[in-house]
């Protein structure tokens, strides 16, 4: 009844083009900006703000740009955390070795540099395909954060290799508060999540999609694949690295490189195809199905069989649930969890009249 | 000269234990498609109930520690585990998830390695545990006396295994019905099921020669490095080789692992102190990817034809 299109007339081509072309969807989209951005930190607690929300907006950024890389593109990597970490680094070093270096301007050259890294590293994809370059991407994943173990420089010689993240100010106002670094990264994950969902819906986007359904027939029509490939490898690992950057910045504090390893980028994997691989919403359910996950794991499982079982077998049994919730629900909902909110929208269309 | 000899064995017998890895990865892809990412952690559930077998049978029925009965009779519950363990995948994880895209499978069996990591640590405990093959990790005393070339009884006893294992699933794709059944299913599932080929029969038969393969691999790993979590990352070891070989191709995983191997004890011998150490970790990755530039379907896989 109250989700329904009818009257709502597009008159224009701009209209048409809309992102959200249905009334309610803008409303609807409206009040929840209005509600993660303004209200939650208002309201929200500082265990929330500190560890859940934030680290599921910045999860959904990095699951963002694999979702860039692999749903619409493609290509399947199992490189993003370290794409992060290079995010991460670089953003410590503009930093500490640049004088008055803005950290919005950080952010964007630390995702510039992940790019370039990626689109080195994406370079084999030009022709190598499907599981072959899946693990060619690991190659990536062990080199690059085998790099910034072994040459000091990048964490600035500190003799653990861990680094502590400066404390971030713009224009003056220091982002120290929990609520202000949560403010922070949801604007920036908000404001990359939009061109995001632009960007796939353009001619660029389109492109990947060709490309990701059969990149010889994408070739014969005239896209050039070269460029289609590493394009999407470039946008994806400049997510990551923004992402990776809002990690030791806004959510961690102190990284080291080890942090970003092979399960980071696993777990990242898990978030869009739980998600929903090709969508950019199916990216933030996802973050928030994984990132959620384990910590309700962690409260339910000693509330329901206490102390009894011991540490390690509450550990193994945490494991074997949420190894199993995955097949479970790759089984229920091979398209995630987007898909599941796409067919709740067409119900509600009908609803409460079905005819 | 002899240096150089000596590390290039050594690299060749450490690369044979990766193959041994590859193989069972290689059945189950060729079989069924899927790309397994649990067989690391089917290999160390597989030496964890061995050697779990090992300590329960003596402790609770009386039998006599450390005799051959023992050991044989372990060697068959733990492979009876991984059958059931195979079976149990196929019923619960595969068959539902037929027709979906391989990344799909793919993300299913890494849910299914924490699953298996979570239940062989619940079952019989995180500890580390030893395990005696009764071969000595020793130098082979003539090679070293006349040539002055350490060579390991124990890699060699690997070696060993690893072709025995290579000849037997030869001779079993090659020389029996089901053999030939799985041929059929791993040529083409379509044609193998419309000619009468019960697909989901071989599918059960594969992941238990692969539960096979990963008790064997579990068992000279373990016993090379005890039988511990780090088990599990066998599987990263073997990525790289099976790349290198072709996902389809059992003497792709033998060549490929002896390649990766060498390559990488020599790296780590010669190039590894100049650039500071600890390369072993991306060096094979890397080296794949190099082969993987001039043949994009490994050395040994089926050269992939595009079609519009």
């Amino acid at each position: 009844m109250l989700y329904r299109e009818a009257g709502q007339f597009r008159t224009s081509y701009a209209e048409d083009g809309r992102i959200f072309p249905i009334r309610q969807d803008r409303v609807g989209f409206a009040l929840l900006v209005l509600v993660f951005g303004v209200a939650v930190p208002l309201l929200a607690n500082e265990y929330w703000l500190k560890a859940i929300l934030t680290p599921v907006l910045i999860f959904s950024l990095a699951a963002i740009g694999l979702n860039i890389l692999t749903g619409y593109a493609g290509q399947l990597s199992l490189g993003s955390a370290a794409f992060m970490a290079v995010g991460a680094f670089a953003a410590y070093n503009f930093i500490l070795r640049v004088d008055g270096m803005p950290f919005l301007l950080a952010l964007a050259l630390a995702g510039l540099a992940a790019a370039l890294v990626g689109v080195l590293f994406g370079l084999p994809s030009l022709r190598i395909k499907g599981f072959y370059l899946a693990v060619a991407t690991l190659a990536a994943q062990f080199f690059i954060v085998w790099v910034l173990v072994k040459f000091p420089w990048f964490s600035n010689h500190s003799s653990s290799g861990v680094v502590t993240a400066q404390e971030v100010s713009i224009l003056g106002y220091r982002f120290a508060s929990p609520e202000a670094k949560y403010v922070l990264t949801f604007a920036v994950v908000a404001v990359l999540a939009l061109a995001a969902k632009n960007l796939v819906r353009s001619a660029t986007g389109r492109a990947w999609m060709a490309v990701r359904d059969m990149d010889v027939a994408a070739q014969v029509i005239g896209f050039r694949l070269m460029r289609t490939k590493l394009l999407a490898f470039a946008v994806s690992s400049f997510y990551c690295g923004v992402a990776g950057a809002l990690y030791a910045y806004t959510y961690i504090g102190t990284v080291e490189p080890e942090g970003f390893n092979l399960d980071l980028s696993f777990k990242i994997l898990f978030m869009i195809i739980i998600g929903g691989v090709g969508s950019i919403m199916g990216a933030f359910l996802g973050a928030a199905f994984i990132v959620l996950l384990p910590i309700l794991l962690d409260n339910l499982v000693p509330a329901l069989f206490g102390d009894a079982l011991g540490a390690g077998f509450a550990s193994n049994l945490q494991l074997i649930i949420f190894g199993g919730l995955i097949i479970f629900f790759l089984i229920v909902e091979p398209h995630g969890l987007a898909r599941l909110w796409q067919i709740a929208k067409e119900k509600l269309r009908l609803w409460p009249f079905p005819h | 000269m002899q240096f150089f000899i000596e590390v290039l064995i050594g690299g060749l017998l450490s690369g044979v234990m990766y193959a041994l890895v590859a193989l069972g990865f290689v059945l189950i892809y060729k079989a069924s498609g899927v790309f397994n990412f649990a067989q690391g952690a089917m290999v160390f559930f597989a030496a964890l109930s061995f050697v779990g077998f090992q300590e329960v049978l003596p402790a609770r029925f009386g039998m006599e520690a450390g005799s051959a009965a023992v050991f044989w009779l372990s060697f068959l519950l733990a492979f009876a585990t991984m059958v059931v363990l195979g079976i149990a995948t196929e019923r619960i994880v595969l068959r539902p998830l037929v027709n979906q895209p391989p990344i799909t499978l793919f993300m299913a069996t890494i849910g299914l390695t924490y699953v298996v990591e979570g239940l062989a640590q619940m079952t019989w405990g995180a500890n580390v545990r030893g395990l005696e093959l009764g071969i000595m990790d020793e130098p082979i005393a003539w090679l070293m006396d006349d040539y002055g070339i350490g060579v390991s009884k124990f890699d060699l006893f690997a070696a060993g295994v690893a072709a025995s294992l290579v000849a037997l699933l030869a001779l079993l794709f090659q020389y029996t019905k089901v053999g030939r059944a799985l041929r059929a299913v791993a040529d083409d599932h379509q044609a193998a099921l419309s000619i009468g080929i019960p697909l989901q029969t071989i599918w059960r038969v594969v992941w238990a020669v692969a539960g096979f393969v990963a008790l064997v691999a579990g068992m000279i790993w373990g016993a090379r490095n005890g039988v511990q979590f780090a088990l599990t990352f066998t599987a990263l070891k073997a990525l790289p080789v099976l790349i290198l070989g072709g996902f389809t191709s059992v003497p792709g995983a033998i060549v490929g692992g002896l390649i990766i191997g060498a390559s990488e004890k020599l790296a780590e011998v010669y190039v590894g102190p100049l650039v500071g150490g600890g390369i072993e970790g991306w060096f094979p990755y890397m080296l794949a990817l190099a082969f993987l530039l001039v043949r994009p379907e490994g050395l040994f896989g089926e050269r992939h034809i595009d079609r519009v």
